[in-house]
């Protein structure tokens, strides 16, 4: 199918800036959907707020844009009515580990059988370039003139240690890499998350000096290096890109099918 | 009868009892005193007929799940107390404005805040018509024994199906935790409202936001044969946003008058001596129980005493309550808050000096005596 046989035409032009990297994830997912042939009508989309959020309107899946934090808790309820479905949440920085936190481990710790991805843009976008978790200590934002104390999660770590069993990490620059990394992530059974770095030029960039966004996506070329690589070991403090975690661990909605046989035949 | 459907059981286990027989399958909740039975109960009964049960991370998560769940055709129900309530209230206006029937249990206790876990109150009363955000409608129902709750259980899912809309099922400690027989009724007994599906065919242009002549919006599964988008935000006709000004006056419109338009027909009640009742007492819930019994024991006494009690407290059934204290001298709210159903008996009847409050607010049921005693003193007998 065509790239343009999985969008919602009628609502472009898209509401992101000029430069951002969000649109970059779009092409990366539509590619990685096409690639796998899933039907349109297979897939559920489940969003929360923010400028990450409004990829699901643009696509022509079954889409639910929900409230600020709680996309993955209104997922685990249409996944476990409907398991045969696929599931992919995108999320931005602030809603899925500020207020979607959570939800976010708890989804985890399930391994509820869903895509989590992270749009990592490491700013509030759409209220206006505030810090998120992610921004990181001593970068400035519109709440933190005087640099950000706040030190940010690494949503690798982070998601690996609450029980997802799929965790990866990309950037919008990598898109082949993006693309055959949502490919395994939906492949993947079981709760998948993938981290992708992606740019805001209009607040990030802007505040921090960091350029136009061609700028912004080279430095993420150079801030970013394949797991376990060379450059890794001579400087620490790269940013690995790559498959993390991938194993098999019992998913929650198999186990809750065995619960029922059990239930049933007690009574 | 059969004896078989004769059961001894706590409030919150006739609310589970008549949730199955509306349906229900997919119930999402997180512990809270004094609502955890009908989570208990749930996680066992529901896997038995192939239902699902699931314990979030907490009562925002609950909400949201039981909404996602009912989006793909399910009859859904959540359960909590004040607390857990307060925290669902965001996602119930999101319930509110994408049209998702859900049916939310709050088992009332005292607060504000932890307030008084294991004790009862009525103080969530207007929580239930304003907690979420925003203009809007909503149905709350209570009841006072367990017959009732069963019946008025199976109305809130018929409701929440009819109107496509959040239905609070407003009870509190003790009717959650007192036991006293219910007799289930047949299959068949109470009629059920089921779903109403769109009949477009797959491939055919569905609306999920286009009434029918009758006002109403018949669903298609979400993750079925057609593919729409949901969304909290003011929406167009095919569930995609739009600020455009007309658009946003139609769709609040529709939310407030799909309900308020129907307030008679949403109306539950009981009443007791009515017909020749001089002074009119009002009550609702546990305090209901007490409030009966005073009129019981006065009527006995030659006193002209009536009782109305309200099972639907949300669209207020100010018409019923207008017209039912029409003759009475006097007219005593009967409730354990401040007096919040209070507030409405003043703004529906004509008279609104003629209306006093029999309360406690101590986290005690109020009792025969407390009533007779308030009733003394607004008659200048003293007690």
């Amino acid at each position: 199918m065509a790239i343009k046989d999985y969008i919602r035409e009628r609502f472009f032009p898209h509401m992101w800036c000029p430069g951002c990297g969000h649109g970059i994830v779009l092409n990366g997912l539509i590619r990685a959907v096409e690639e796998l042939g899933i039907n349109k009508n297979d897939i559920v989309m489940v969003s929360g707020i923010g400028c990450s959020s409004r990829i699901s309107g643009y696509l022509d899946f079954h889409t639910l844009h929900t409230i600020h934090g709680r996309a993955l808790a209104f997922a685990t309820g249409i996944k476990m009515s409907r398991p045969d479905l696929n599931l992919i949440v995108p999320m931005g920085d602030g809603d899925a580990l500020a207020i979607g936190g959570n939800h976010f481990i708890h989804a985890a710790r399930r391994n509820i059988d869903m895509t989590a991805i992270v749009m990592n843009n490491r700013i509030y976008g759409m209220t206006g370039g505030q810090y998120s978790p992610l921004s990181g200590y001593g970068i400035l934002a519109t709440t933190a003139p005087y640099t950000n104390i706040d030190h940010s999660f690494d949503v690798v770590k982070l998601a690996a240690a609450a029980g997802a069993t799929f965790v990866a990490r990309s950037t919008a620059y990598h898109v082949q890499q993006l693309t055959d990394i949502i490919k395994q992530a939906i492949t993947h059974k079981g709760f998948s998350v993938v981290e992708i770095l992606s740019q805001c030029p209009t607040y990030f960039g802007r505040k921090n000096k960091e350029g136009s966004a061609v700028d912004m996506m080279e430095r993420m070329k150079d801030v970013t290096t394949p797991i376990g690589s060379k450059a890794k070991k001579e400087n620490p403090d790269l940013i690995e890109r790559g498959v993390f975690v991938n194993e098999d661990k019992p998913e929650y909605c198999s186990e809750y099918n065995k619960i029922i046989e059990r239930a049933m035949k007690r009574n | 009868m059969n004896e078989k459907n004769i059961k001894f059981v706590q409030g919150n286990e006739a609310c589970v009892e008549a949730a199955l027989y509306a349906g229900l399958n997919f119930f999402a909740g997180y512990p809270i005193t004094p609502s955890t039975e009908i989570a208990e109960t749930l996680s066992a009964r529901l896997p038995q007929t192939g239902g699902k049960f699931v314990q979030m991370e907490d009562e925002i998560a609950s909400m949201c799940a039981i909404i996602g769940a009912s989006l793909t055709g399910n009859k859904v129900m959540t359960a909590t107390s004040g607390p857990g309530f307060s925290l669902m209230q965001e996602a119930l206006g999101y319930a509110v404005m994408a049209e998702i029937p859900c049916v939310i249990v709050n088992v009332q206790r005292g607060g504000p805040s932890t307030g008084n876990p294991t004790h009862v109150s009525q103080g969530d009363v207007n929580q239930a018509r304003w907690g979420t955000h925003g203009d809007h409608a909503i149905i709350a129902l209570t009841a006072s024994n367990h017959q009732d709750v069963f019946s008025i259980t199976v109305d809130a899912f018929n409701m929440a199906e009819t109107y496509r809309t959040p239905v609070i099922l407003l009870f509190d400690e003790v009717i959650g935790h007192m036991r006293e027989r219910l007799i289930m009724p047949e299959k068949g007994e109470i009629p059920l409202v089921e779903r109403l599906k769109t009949s477009v065919k797959r491939g055919v242009d569905y609306h999920p936001y286009l009434p029918r002549e009758d006002g109403r919006l018949p669903m298609s599964d979400f993750g079925g044969v057609h593919r729409y988008n949901v969304t909290g935000l003011f929406h167009d006709m095919w569930g995609f946003p739009s600020s455009d000004p007309a658009i946003v006056h139609g769709l609040l419109r529709h939310l407030a008058d799909k309900i308020m338009n129907n307030e008679n027909s949403i109306a539950r009640y009981k009443e007791y001596f009515l017909e020749d009742a001089r002074t009119v007492l009002i009550s609702y819930g546990s305090s209901a129980r007490s409030a009966l019994h005073v009129v019981k024991n006065r009527r006995a006494r030659g006193e002209s005493l009536g009782l109305l009690e309200l099972q639907t407290l949300w669209p207020f059934p100010a018409d019923i309550v207008r017209e039912k204290c029409e003759n009475a001298k006097c007219v005593i709210v009967v409730e354990m808050n401040m007096g919040q159903v209070l507030q409405q008996v003043k703004t529906a009847v004509d008279n609104p000096e003629k209306v006093f409050l029999a309360n406690r607010i101590d986290g005690v049921l109020i009792n025969p005596t407390d009533i007779r005693n308030i009733m003394r003193l607004i008659q200048g007998k003293g007690v």
